[in-house]
This record gives C-alpha cells, structure tokens and sequence, in this order.
C-alpha cells in the first residue's frame, strides 16, 4: 500500500494539489528553493526526533484526557491550599465570555475592528477602580508578583530613591520575583514581624526607614493571611520620610476590607485569580496596580492605557492609546520597562466577575469568606496538638501550628492525602521560625460540612 | 448571494451596538449572581463575621459597582464580543510578526474544561499532578529538539517576559564568572522592542544597530560595538522584514569571540521548524512564544508562555522550579544551584503549556515541517499577488525570498494620493478584515505595513485578502476621502485624535471620565 501523503486540516495548502500550484505560481520548483537565503550549512539535517504524530482529532482527545486523568484535582478532592492561588466560586457567564472566540483569538488589533476588546479592558480598569477606590489603572500585568515588582519600581523612579522596605512575613514567591526586578540598581531590607499576632514590627520599621527609602510595601490581607491594623500608620511613617506607602492587596476582600487607598496607600498591587479564574495549576494569575489621578503616578505605568473619548460620530465612544511612549512598544529602551502580551482575558474576565457581582455580591462574598474561615479556624483550633499561630484577625488564610502534636506539616498532609483532602500549604521550609506550621485557606467554596470533615479526619490523624 | 465571485469581496457590516458602558447599566437593586451564604449553624458561631475586622480597615462605603441583572450583563459582553475581530471570525494575516494561526478547538475545549487542567492547584503534592507535569516534561523535550538548546523554562507569561527572563541569565552568567564590567546588550533596530527594553529593565545598557542598505543589521557597526563591556547580543531572525540573514554565524561568532552570549529571539519561528535551529546558528539563548508559533489563543493579549531554551552550561540559571523524571516519578527540582529566582508565580500558565504539547502532537516533525513550508509559501504567494496591487512595495530585498512574513510600503501610494497606510489600516475592516499591523516605532520603512499568512490560511483566504487590498488602493487612486474617512461598516467612527495623552482628557477609567466631562 501507498502511504499516502497527510493533509493537516489545520494547514489547508498541505494539500499536494494546491502547494503544487501555489509553488509554480510563486516560480518555484521545490519548496526549498523559497529557503535559498538560509545556507546550507545552517540547514537542520534531516527530520526532527518526534513522538509520531496522533493525527485524528478523537485519538488526541483521548491521549489528553488520558494524561490530565492523571492529575487529581480541587473539585474531587478537598482543598485548603491558597498560598498565592485560592479556589474561589466562578459564575458561569465568566467562562462563557472568556471562552467566546471572537475575544479567545483576539490580539493587538486597533480600536475600530477590536472595539470591543478596548471597551472590555477599559470597563475592567473602571471596575477594578470603583473595587479599589482608585482612578488609574493600566492593561493588566502577568501576576501579582510583577504587579508588586513594578510597583517599587515605579516608586524609585517617582522618589530616585533605591530603597526598599518589605514585610518579613511577605509572600516568598512575590519576594523572589521581586529580589530578580530590584537586582540592578535598587536594595530590599525586611521589616520583622511580632510573633505573636505576625503584624509589622513598627519600632523596627521606624529604625529602619530613612531618607534613602523608596517604598514601604505591605500586604494586607498579608501572605500569612493576618490583617495589619497598622496599615495606616505605616503609611504615616512611609510619608512622613518621603517614601511611597504600596499596598498589596487581596481584591476579593475589598467588598468588606477597607480598600488601601482609603489607609493612606499611594500605590495599590495585587492579582486578580480571585475574580473569576480557575485555578489552573497557577494558570489564572493577573497583576494589577492602581494609582490616584496624578500625573507623578500615571506617566510610570509601564502598560498600555486605553482612554475613552468620542469618534466623529457626536456622542459616540472611541477608544485611543494613552501615553504610548511609556511603554516599550512606543520607546524601545526609553520605555518604563518592558512591556508585553500578558493577561488580557483574565482582565476581561474579571470585568465580567466585578459586572456581576455587583456592591451587594461582593460583600457578601468578603463576609461568607469571612465567617467560613473564621468558623474553620475556630474547629481547628479546638484539636488538641493544634493551635493557630497568630492572635491577628484574617482574612481566608490563616496559619495552623502542629508542634504540640510532634508530627511535621509533610506527615499531616500525607494522611489527609490519604483522605483524598489537600491540607494547607507547608510553611516549614519558608518560615522556619514558625516551627511545623501550615497555611490554611477557606473561601466560600467550603461548606460547613467540609470544614467539619477536615476536623474530624485531623482530629483523627494527629 | 455570498462574497462577489469575481472581485472576492463582501458586502460587510461588522456588529455595531451602540453599546453603553458597564457602569452606564446599573439598576438599584439588580443581582448579576447569587452568592453562597454561610450556613445558619455557622453563623450561630461566629456571628456576621464582619466585626472581627479591625475598625480602621472596615469598608465603610460600597464600591461603586454596577447593579445588573444576569443576562444583561451577558448580553453586554456578548456584545462586546461580537464587536471584536478575532482570528475565529477573520482572516487574521494581518497581524505580521503574530503568527495568527487557528488555535484548534480540541485542545482548547480540554485544556479550559478538564477538572485535571481547570481545577488543579499548583501546590498540590508532585503526585498528583503526575499528567501535568508529564506535559510540560515533554514539551520541553519537544522544544529541545525544536531548537537544538538543552533545556527549557515554561515559567515567563508571554514573550517579552521570556526575553527578560533570558537578559536576567545573562546578568547572572556574567556575575558567576565574576565579569562584572559586562554592562551593554546590542540589539537591531528591526528586533521587536523587547529585545531593548527587557535587558534595559534587567540592568543593561543598550546598543541598537541599524539596518543597512539591503536590510541587514549593519556587520561593521556589530563589530564597532562589540566590546569587553557587552554582555550579549539580542537579535531575531528573520526579523520583522522576513530576510534571513545568511551571514547570522558572523554576528554569533563575533559576539562570542567578545565574551558575549547570543540570545534569538525566536517568538516567531514559524517559518523555520524542522528547517533550521538556534544551535546549528550557534546561539546560547533562545525563546518561542507558544502563542505565536505553537497555536496557543492570542486571547486579548495573554495570558500565554514565553518559552526559554538554553545551552546546557546555562541551565543552572534557569528560574525555579524546573520539572524533571527520575525514571517513576515527574517532581519538581527547586535545587539549582545558580538559579535567577523567579521570574513569575507557579510555574508559569500551564494550560498554554497543554495547547502546545497538543498541538505538536497532532503534526509530528513531518507536520511542524508542513506548517513552516506552507507559511513560507503562503507569504511568497502572497507577495506575488501583493506586487500587482498599484502602491504597494517591497522595501527591502524585493529580489530575494522572504520567509514566513514582510514589511510592505504604501509609500508610493502615499506620494500618489495622500492616503496613507493608517488610513488603509482603518479601510481594511470595512471589508471583514482585522486591521493590519503598521510597525512599531520608528518607521524605518515608510508607510509600513507588516503581513505575515501563516500556514492556516488557504490560497483562497490568500486571495481575498490581496483582493481587499487591490481594492482600497483603487478607491485610493479614485477617491481618497473614502480611504481617509473610514471607518464606514465598523463598531465605530474614526476617532479624530487616536492618542490622548493631556491630562485634562485622560480618562483610562469611567470615574475619571466623569470628572473631566
């Protein structure tokens, strides 16, 4: 039998008809010859070492399903990982949205064809404004990590200071992004924390902060989960040495939580996963940073800006660029960093999160988070062996300790794994002055009845 | 009656809505969705939940959300939607230099509806998420095998930020061998912007060469600027022109012959796979965009994955974690010894990674060669059609091969009519087409405009595209202000002034409009 050549429904001239003519119409007599700029030597020499293809489309569903089967997953099993990614409800509209072809596929196109897109991304900007209570954002960056990283950035260009200071407690992902983006010219000290409720040690602070200081960032609702009810009078000390006062921030507190620019906070970072994203593996990530309506703020975005005005048509919105030589698609090197492809349909989809969620959503949702974690912490704290790190009120996370009960963090989660329960994330290598403890997360996907389970099976286990 | 069968054009209106703002349709008192409560038991226990919040940090006023009802809010974005051009509804060839191919459904369908993908938790114990990292273990040994380097990172979200994650090894390559003095980065003035301004954000100091007569970056300005202070130079190829460079092993050696590594940028080596590699070039860095090259969804600009090759002797600098096999088990090695860190969260966007590793597997090296030759044949072919259309130019090497994508020029059309190639920018979706891309400053070319008619677009789509473009010419020559006016048949009207930039008038979110309205 004749092997037959393959037409890849993916590449429609692959088939030997049309290349055929496609080639004699271009004057060529072999494909090659289109390659005649590359040498020869620089040519690979035969044929790529790759798995055979499965080239019927049901063959490929099935090798894939096949692969991901092997993953267990949060919907099956029990989760109380957070740390960073917290499995939070997702309305079905947003993965309606999200998964429209029309934005799915969309790219850089300009503001007429794509005016659609630009008006999304301006509402997810307005929306997050109205959530944080701030005027200016810019199109979205990768994660929360870089939104934070660029956000001390932005304070040393505002100030020309190069230093920055940092809680000790901070999220160690965020720290190693940001010691990577400080590298070249600016330092990162850490602020101690009381270890008795985890909140900044402000007597430290206050040694440490001086003329030369660019930033003081916190995070509140912090990585350990404690809120920091001296947020504003850290930012009183930021400003009263000069420096900017950067919060990072949880959004899907801010229905409840007092957005940081309500405490004094100039800059306000943090990733939005939590409005309408899927966990992913970590794939649902996106930065945002917001700042007040000042000229000293806004020419430091180094994102795109999509400004609403009016088309030709009276009364009609157009969209437009704003301070394009910001960005390094419009200055190159003399950009304010480098700009990029980063998160844009998660922006939308959070735009569609905050859409319907509403005022009334979203403080419910703060105070479900609230009472569920609260409720999770109060049983948990009851077991005999365990106790909760920090006195600190919390928002979704909060720190459980297992010292009293002679067993490591590894050996607890091992035996809830064997429950099919994904215990909290072991902070024993990040923090080890905080002995065998473990970082639990519960938002409104945990109904009484799995807080319950996870009583019970660590009451049993421990 | 369907596309005219002779000129191949449409009669096209493309969705128009009129369509309010988001925070223009709030209703006092409308749900969107209805959120879990927590039940009566636990609220017995701990109360409202909210008084345990510390006074100071209470939200004391509602944020200024909008109040809608759920199918309208579905609706709004439904509109939005439509009233954007994505490649699932246009022939994307547009967008050169963002290899907008068909990103299949297949893969997308399982990668967003797979509890294994959607609901997987990136802390989750190794062993259980064996399939995961099974994917990106292979892919990397596709992508090894791709390029010719020894090791990949998935951990960058998209291009540029694999760019600067590649200027951050280099950074610490120099610093481990204690050549501290190595400052400078030389790029070309035809690279993507990246390729400058991700070095400058990694600390270095930038070289840009420009292109020569026949397009090149210029050999003896390398040389000149090659030195003991340049820590590596940053180049593409082809680069935004579409020329392969045949003399590429001269700047490769130079600069090593300089202590300098080389990083190529290969965001877009569609053109090339199965044909020629980074190794066989000679460089020590590189990256591809798995949504450029390897059919990941553009997706309003991310999120996606910026894929870093290096040479073996740089692996040690990759970020952490990297994914490896002991021969039973896929874990995750957070031990290199020189590592930069991180670089972004997690491991990067794992569901771009299970597109990619998806799409591989369904062309095998025989059908990543078919991919390459047919969008370098599509761009030829287009190229043909292209020259007969009054105005248009090729640049630079009008006598040589392109590979997979050109720069073009209205510059003639723009002597002969005034119409300029952002007008015919505008023009082009009056047709049912995206708006192609210009350039990114400076326009060496003038009136740019950059094609590139990757491999998924058939002769057919090749020739309505042509098609449409002969057309505006035409109306150019015949009636300029038709051009200049447009848009006709879009969402909207021309805005007069594309670029806001006093700050009495910038206004990037609604509350701001409102205050300077």
């Amino acid at each position: 039998m004749i092997k037959e050549k393959t037409v890849f429904p993916y590449i429609p001239n692959s088939a030997p008809e049309v290349k055929a003519q496609m080639l004699e119409e271009v004057g060529a007599s072999d494909i090659m010859d289109l390659y005649a700029e590359i040498p020869e030597r620089l040519r690979f020499p035969g044929r790529m070492n790759l798995p055979e293809p499965i080239l019927d489309e049901y063959s490929l569903k099935r090798h894939l399903t096949d692969l991901l089967d092997k993953n267990q997953n949060c919907m099956d099993f029990l989760n109380f990982l957070g740390a960073g990614c917290a499995q939070h409800f997702v309305p079905a509209v947003c993965d309606e949205i999200n998964g429209r072809g029309e934005f799915l596929t969309a790219y850089v196109g300009e503001s007429y064809a794509d005016h659609g897109k630009w008006q999304a991304l301006f509402e997810y900007c307005s929306l997050m404004g109205e959530l944080l209570d701030m005027d200016v954002l810019s199109c979205p960056l990768y994660d929360g990590a870089q939104a934070a990283a660029t956000s001390v950035r932005m304070a040393a260009r505002i100030n020309g200071r190069r230093e920055i200071l940092i809680p000790q407690t901070m999220n160690p992902e965020t720290h190693q992004v940001l010691v990577n983006y400080c590298k070249p010219d600016l330092s990162l000290a850490e602020i101690g924390f009381d270890p008795g409720t985890g909140q900044m040690d402000l007597d430290q602070l206050s040694q440490e902060i001086s003329s030369q200081t660019a930033a003081v960032l916190i995070e509140n609702p912090s990585y350990l989960g404690f809120l920091e009810p001296a947020a504003a009078e850290i930012g009183n000390i930021a400003h009263d040495h000069g420096a900017e006062f950067i919060v990072f921030t949880d959004p899907i507190c801010l229905g409840v939580v007092a957005p940081p620019a309500q405490y004094g906070a100039n800059i306000v970072c943090g990733d939005f996963q939590p409005l309408g994203m899927h966990l992913q593996a970590g794939g649902g990530q996106g930065g945002f940073i917001a700042t007040r309506d000042d000229m000293k703020y806004v020419s430091e975005f180094k994102d795109l800006m999509f400004g609403i005005t009016e088309t030709i048509q009276e009364g009609e919105y157009g969209f437009g660029e704003v301070l394009f030589d910001r960005t390094s698609y419009g200055s190159r090197e003399r950009g304010k960093e480098y700009t990029g492809t980063t998160t844009g349909l998660w922006a939308i989809t959070a735009a569609v999160y905050l859409s319907l969620m509403g005022p009334r959503g979203m403080e419910e949702t703060g105070r479900t988070i609230m009472q569920m974690s609260q409720y999770a912490a109060k049983q948990l704290g009851k077991i005999s062996g365990i106790r909760l790190a920090f006195r600190s009120p919390f928002f979704k996370e909060f720190v459980i300790n297992f010292d009293q009960s002679k067993k490591t963090v590894v050996e607890v989660n091992r035996l809830l794994l064997e429950h099919n329960i994904f215990g909290g994330k072991d902070l024993s290598r990040d923090f080890p002055e905080l002995g065998q403890s473990s970082l639990y997360c519960v938002t409104e996907t945990k109904t009484k009845e799995d807080i319950d389970r996870l009583t019970s099976v660590l009451n049993e286990v421990i | 009656m369907g596309r005219n069968p002779t000129t191949l054009l449409r009669k096209f209106h493309q969705a128009r809505w009129d369509e309010p703002i988001i925070l223009e349709m709030s209703t006092p008192g409308e749900r969107g969705v209805l959120v879990r409560q927590a039940e009566k038991a636990v609220q017995t226990e701990v109360g409202d939940g909210l008084s345990a919040i510390p006074a100071g940090l209470r939200r004391t006023t509602s944020p200024q959300l909008p109040e809608v009802n759920q199918v309208r809010v579905l609706r709004h974005f439904m509109h939005l939607s439509q009233e954007t051009m994505g490649t699932d509804v246009t022939i994307d060839i547009s967008q050169g230099t963002c290899t907008m191919k068909y990103s299949p459904k297949v893969q997308e369908h399982i990668a967003t509806r797979h509890p294994g993908m959607a609901d997987v938790h990136p802390w989750q114990p190794e062993s259980t998420m064996q399939g995961l990292l099974e994917v990106i273990y292979k892919l990397d040994h596709f992508l090894r095998e791709i390029s010719g380097l020894d090791r990949f990172t998935f951990q960058p979200g998209g291009g540029a930020q694999g760019v600067y994650t590649g200027a951050s090894m280099v950074r610490a390559y120099h610093a481990a061998r204690g050549d501290r003095d190595r400052s400078e980065v030389i790029t070309t003035m035809f690279s993507h912007p990246c390729d400058s301004a991700a070095p400058a954000t990694a600390g270095f100091k930038i070289i840009t060469l420009m292109p020569d007569k026949m397009g090149y970056p210029d050999v003896a300005a390398l040389r000149a600027a090659l030195s003991e202070r340049t820590a590596a130079i940053f180049i593409t190829n082809p680069e935004d022109t579409g020329i392969y460079n045949p003399r590429i092993q001269e700047y490769v050696q130079a600069a090593h012959e300089a202590g300098a590594l080389c990083y190529y940028d290969q965001a877009n080596a569609n053109g090339m796979l199965g044909i020629a590699r980074a190794k066989e070039a000679g460089f020590d860095l590189c990256h591809f965009n798995l949504h450029k090259t390897f059919s990941v969804p553009h997706q309003c600009m991310g999120g996606s994955v910026g894929a870093v090759g290096v040479r073996e002797d740089l692996a040690k600098f990759l970020p952490v974690p990297t994914v490896e096999f002991d021969g039973r088990q896929y874990f995750l090695n957070y031990e290199a010894s020189a590592s930069i860190g991180k670089i972004r969260s997690f491991f990067g966007n794992p569901q771009s990674m299970l597109k990619a590793y998806a799409w591989i597997m369904q062309h095998g090296a025989d059908g990543l060669r078919e991919a390459a030759e047919c969008s370098v044949l599509n761009n030829n072919y287009l190229e043909k059609k292209l020259s007969e259309v009054p105005g248009v130019s090729v640049h630079y090497a009008a006598d040589k091969r392109k590979l997979e994508q050109i720069r073009y020029s209205w510059e003639k059309l723009f002597q002969d009519t005034g119409v300029g190639t952002e007008d015919v920018m505008r023009r082009m979706a009056d047709y049912g087409l995206q708006h192609y891309w210009m350039s990114h400053p400076p326009w060496i070319v003038p009136q740019p405009f950059t094609l590139e008619p990757c491999e998924s677009y058939s002769k057919d789509d090749l020739d309505e595209y042509a098609a449409v473009l002969r057309q505006i010419s035409k109306e150019a020559y015949e009636d300029p202000e038709l051009v200049k006016t447009a848009p006709r048949n879009q969402v909207v009207h021309k805005v007069p002034e594309p670029s806001i930039d006093e700050p009495e008038r910038i206004a990037v979110t609604w509350r701001q409009y409102l205050k300077k309205k």
